[in-house]
Parts: structure tokens; sequence; C-alpha cells
């Protein structure tokens, strides 16, 4: 098992800039997740690590090794593709044993081998059966299967749970945690659902337009995103943003959205014109002696919460509330923010203001 | 759009089958009647009206496979007894066997440079429609078109500047001049059939190949191949119809050493009067190696057909 570091990567192809300039190092064991929309660059990334594309410039390491222009087949890594990729014309045991045939392991230990595995994944009943008709689980049990089979340095996965039912989805995610907990390999896992990433991840990065966005552990991400884009792409709903003009000033420890003044944490930086104030749904209660008024616009109900949409003069808010209290739609109501959690935003830049809260978060990466 | 899909009637399924036994009545009857004829007597097989039903005779065929010499009564009294019965037959005829024919020659002629062509022409199919499927080829459509625009003329249009051309690269009459020639004309049609079936296979298999250690050619033909063979298995069925059937560059190109049997079969009328048996018995064995090839490979032909009619 290995760390990965990627060092200045970028990839184009022809005109277009998959990824830009791109670093950041995964951890030996760490179970790390490229987080993005379509088209962000995080396939694109996981394939140069993988080697079946090479990066423009810049440089990867695994285990160490400088193997930033090598061939996939020489970096000993597995991959598991987002349809599978079983191959066609063999059966399910041949699929698991084929990356052994690769490194010319005698039959014996081979057929030892792919019998442990099968035995881990609970397929030891279907080795013999052709992959065309399987299930979709058992399907990603095989790739699994071929991906383990010989102890690579690391893993990378390419959205492999987005080719499930959503019902399959949750159980399978599960074994492929309980596996890598098991197994403690490092494994790169790309997907475009936010919700995956914080369930599974250790550590996640946000791409965005080839660019990464942010990465750490969820937690710090979602509490304290670097910017509006990873605000509004994590968490459901996401982050609300209160736009508004104005000054932020180093120190300041309020911000003036028109005649209310609002704390926020002691900021570490300023700026003024178009800025936004960040507040996930979670920490906005609805409660009269609130500092920003607005009128109740829709409530959707969630089983134990619901969400509550305020229409203000900044923008609309959700707030998650508890779902016994009664809201009704048109009613004006104020909205109390927890100072704690807020984070201020250039909304030119689209980037947060170091604040006392969040600038452990934001500094080291 | 949606279609609604009602199984047929049995009025329908009737009346279906039996236009379908008629077509296909239709177009074998003349496949039949070449057959029927190679087992006709010369007198027989030009009889008016036209005989369905006749003492079938191997005459034809021991008249395709021989060359003969008549021989008049005096000096036939003085043969030895024949030795063979096909000796017997043509004794009849007031002939004797002079030697074997050259039909031998020319349907092994035929063989050599029809089954050459089409393997040439499938390794050289499938590499360039595996490059064009999976690399960035520089210049990739416009070569396509390219390549295609060899189709868009009959190939014998070019003649004389082929026939020129093989004079002077001493390729006139040669095998390895007419597998070249079969191969050039099949090969734009090769490299698009292919290129499709490339096209159907993910390109994830090959990079999970990549992934599991294996270098891309090791990729290339454990894993894009099998998954290709129905491609090529096709393909090579058109490819061989051509080459076996062609008569035009045959005619003109051939003439001895390396002609092939469709140009040699008429030149089997005119030996000894108008042998209409020997010439049906010469187009009916010429009918068998395409029919067992095309039969083995029928599973294959079908879906070569129909191919990108139905998208997974």
């Amino acid at each position: 098992m290995a760390q990965i570091r990627i060092e200045n990567v970028r990839k184009e192809f022809g005109t277009f800039t998959a990824v830009q300039s791109s670093t950041f190092t995964i951890e030996d064991g760490e179970f790390f997740m490229l987080l993005g929309p379509s088209g962000c660059g995080k396939t694109t990334t996981l394939r140069m690590m993988a080697g079946l594309e090479l990066p423009t410039s810049g440089e990867i390491y695994i285990d160490g090794e400088e193997v930033g222009q090598k061939p996939a087949s020489q970096r000993d890594i597995a991959f598991v593709f987002q349809m599978f990729a079983l191959y066609p014309h063999m059966n399910v045991g041949k699929n698991i044993s084929y990356p052994l045939l690769s490194q010319g392991m005698p039959k014996d230990a081979v057929k030892k081998k792919v019998g442990e595995i099968a035995e881990i994944l609970g397929i030891t009943d279907i080795l013999n059966k052709p992959v065309g008709g399987l299930s979709g689980g058992d399907r990603q049990r095989v790739a699994l299967g071929r991906a383990i089979v010989r102890d690579p340095k690391a893993f990378f996965m390419d959205e492999p749970l987005g080719a499930l039912d959503a019902e399959f989805r949750e159980h399978m995610s599960e074994e492929l945690r309980a596996l890598h907990d098991r197994m403690n390999a490092t494994t790169v896992y790309v997907t475009h659902d936010q919700l995956e990433a914080m369930q599974m991840g250790d550590k996640i990065v946000v791409m965005n337009h080839g660019v990464v966005e942010q990465f750490g552990v969820p937690q710090d991400i979602y509490d304290w995103p670097a910017t509006m884009f990873v605000a509004n792409f994590l968490g459901s709903p996401p982050m609300n943003f209160l736009k508004f003009s104005g000054m932020a000033g180093t120190g300041a420890t309020s911000v003036k959205l028109g005649d209310s003044e609002i704390s926020v944490p002691e900021l570490r930086a300023g700026t003024s014109g178009e800025l936004a104030l960040g507040v996930r749904p979670e920490h906005v209660r609805l409660s009269d002696a609130g500092q920003v008024r607005g009128e109740v616009l829709a409530t959707e109900y969630l089983g134990t919460t619901q969400i509550v949409t305020v229409r203000t003069a900044y923008g609309d808010v959700k707030a998650r509330i508890a779902s016994d209290v009664s809201v009704k739609t048109g009613v004006s109501t104020g909205l109390d923010l927890d100072a704690r959690t807020l984070t201020v935003f250039d909304a030119d830049k689209g980037s947060a203001l170091l604040s006392e809260a969040n600038e452990g978060v934001l500094n080291h990466g | 759009m949606s279609f609604s899909v009602t199984e047929p009637t049995n009025r329908t399924k009737w009346f279906a089958g039996i236009a379908v036994v008629l077509y296909a009545v239709i177009t074998i009857i003349p496949l039949l009647w070449i057959i029927a004829t190679g087992f006709k007597s010369p007198e027989d097989a030009i009889a008016y009206p036209p005989k369905v039903v006749f003492e079938p005779s191997v005459e034809g065929y021991v008249n395709l496979f021989t060359s003969r010499t008549r021989v008049n009564e005096d000096a036939m009294a003085e043969l030895p007894p024949a030795e063979t019965w096909y000796e017997e037959l043509v004794r009849e005829k007031g002939q004797t066997i002079s030697g074997p024919s050259r039909y031998g020659e020319r349907f092994l002629n035929s063989v050599i440079i029809g089954f050459g062509s089409t393997i040439l022409c499938m390794v050289l199919g499938t590499a360039a429609a595996y490059a064009f499927s999976r690399f960035r080829v520089p210049l990739k459509d416009d070569l396509l078109f390219f390549i295609l625009s060899t189709r868009m003329m009959p190939p014998i249009a070019v003649a004389i500047p082929i026939f020129l051309m093989f004079r002077n690269l001493g390729l006139n009459d040669t095998h390895l001049g007419m597998i070249l020639l079969y191969t050039a004309v099949n090969l734009s049609l090769s490299v698009w059939l292919l290129k499709g079936f490339i096209d159907e296979i993910p390109v994830e298999y090959e990079e999970a190949a990549l992934i599991d250690g294996y270098t891309r050619f090791q990729a290339f033909y454990k894993v894009v191949l099998p998954q290709a063979a129905t491609g090529i298995a096709s393909t090579a069925i058109f490819c061989l119809i051509f080459a076996w059937n062609e008569y035009a560059f045959a005619v003109l190109l051939t003439s001895g050493t390396a002609q092939t049997a469709p140009p040699f079969i008429p030149t089997i009328i005119g030996v000894g009067g108008k042998d209409w048996p020997a010439v049906a018995a010469g187009a009916t064995i010429f009918l068998v190696p395409v029919m067992v090839f095309t039969i083995l490979l029928r599973k294959h032909l079908l879906r070569g057909i129909t191919f990108g009619a139905v998208r997974k």
C-alpha cells in the first residue's frame, strides 16, 4: 500500500484544459474521494493516476516513485470501472484470475488466491458462471475481486456505484467501506454524489472546471467551505447565501446587512464590494427576534425535519427545522443565524474570507 | 415514438410463411438448375422442352476433370480394354482420356487467391480499424473518406492502369498480384465494417487489461479480438465472396499460372461441342467452398447484416 502524491499535474486535450495544475496528497490507507460535477476533471485526474491518460505536465508519485509517464501496466494499481468492464468472454473465476495470469503466477497459486477472494466477497458459488447473466451487485463484486486479487499498491474507482439501483447502492457502499477498512488499502474514489463522498470518504477533494477547489476531511469541507462553489455543491439543500454589498474589515466581528448588524466569527481578512453571508440551513432558526426578516414561501416535509424557504431582501433562505413546528406559507418571520457557523464570502471572487473559525481549515490546504 | 408489439395472428403467420418459401424457391431455382444440369447428359442438357426428369449421368464431371481426344472406331478397337469406369464412359462417346484437365489447378488458384486475399485483408483491416477506432489519428475523417472513395467507382474502371502497373511490376498472372489486388479492393469495405464493430466494444475492456498488467498489444489480441470475432467473421465472408467470384480482373490479368476458376469455366465450352454439363459441374463444385465457409460462419453473418440495427 502506498501514499500517492499529485504535484502540479495538468492535462490538456488539444486546446481544452481538463485539469489545471493540481496538487494534493493521498496518505497511505486513506479512502479518498474526488468529488465534483460532471466535466470537472475528476475522472481525468483519476485516469492520470492510473496511467490511462498521461499528464501534459506535472508529477505523480505512487509509493515515492515518480510514475507520471509510465503506462498503467507498470504502476501496480487496480481500477474499478463504472460499467465494471468485466471481460465478457470469460467466466467469473477467469475474470478474477486475469491480473494474476499476467504476472505469470503458477496455476495452483492462482486458483487458491481466487478462492480466497471469492470467499471474502461471498461469490464462491458463481465462480464458474459467465459474467453475462450476473446481477449488478454480483458484477460489482466480481469487479472488486479482480481489483483486490493481486494486492495492488492502490485502488482507483470511477463511480463504481453509479450503475447500481439506488436501493442497492446503499448496501454496496457499506460493503465497499467495510472492504476498505479490512484491507486498509489506499483507495481513490471518483463520484459526483456529495452524500456518497461525505459518507464514505476519509478525505475529499472538490474539483470544478479542472481546478481543485478544496481538499480535506468531510466535516471541515462541509462546515468551512473555501469557496462558494464548494458551499453550494455540498449539502442538500446547499448553504444559503445572503447577498449584500458593503465592506468587511479585518478584525471585524460583524457585518451589516441593511440596518441589521450580524455577528460573525472574527475576520482575519477584509474586503469590500459584493459580499455573501453563507449559512447552512440547519443553522437558521425561525424566531421573531431574528435580525433578518422575510416571508415564508414554501415548506417541504422530510420526516424528522422540514425545509422552510423564506424570501428575504438578500435572497431566498432555506432553514432546516424540526418538523413538529407548524409554519404557514405567507407568514412574515424573523431569521436567527447561528453566529459561530457563518462564513463571509467575497462574492466577486467566490472565495471565503478568512476568519478565526475557518483559518485552521483553510490554511492547511 | 412507440410501437405496439402484438403477436401476429395465425393467418398472417401463414401468409408470411408462404411468401418466404415462395421467394426462397424462386431465388434457388437457377442454383438447382445448375446443379441438375451438371448431372445431365449433354443431349438432355440442351433438350427442348427442358427436361426436369432425366437419367442422371456423371459425364459432365468426368469431362470437367479430363481432357479427351476423339478416336475413330478402328483405333478404338486396337486400344487395350478400359481400366477405369470413367475411361469406359468416355470411350462410349468415341473419345479417349488424354490426361487431367486444368480445372483442378484453376480451382486451387481460386482457393489460394480467395483465401489469401481474405486473410491479408482481415489482418490489415483489423489493424487499421483498431487504429481508427482507438487512436487519435491525424486527419482521421479525411483518411476514412479517402479509403471509402476507392469504392465510388467499379474497380474495373481502373483496369487499364492496373494492367500496365502489373505488367511493369511483373505481377501479371501471379498469385501474389491477384492477392494484392483483391486485398486492395476489399480493404475499404473491411476497414469500415470492422471499425463499426470495434467502435461498439467499450474501451474499458482494454483499459481493464492494461491495468491488469497487460501490454496494449496483449490487450488487443486477448480482449479486443475475441470481442470482435463476430465482426471479423462476417467481414471475412464478404471479402471472400468478392474475391472468389471476381471475374473481370481475373480475365484481364490472369491467363495461365494464376488463372482462377471463374474465367476458366466458360472456356470449357467449345472443347468438343457445347459441353453444358461440364460447365454446370464446374460451377457446382465452385460453389462448395463459399457455401461451406458461409454455413460455418452463418451465425456471425446474420449479426453482420443486421449490425448497427440494434443498440444495446
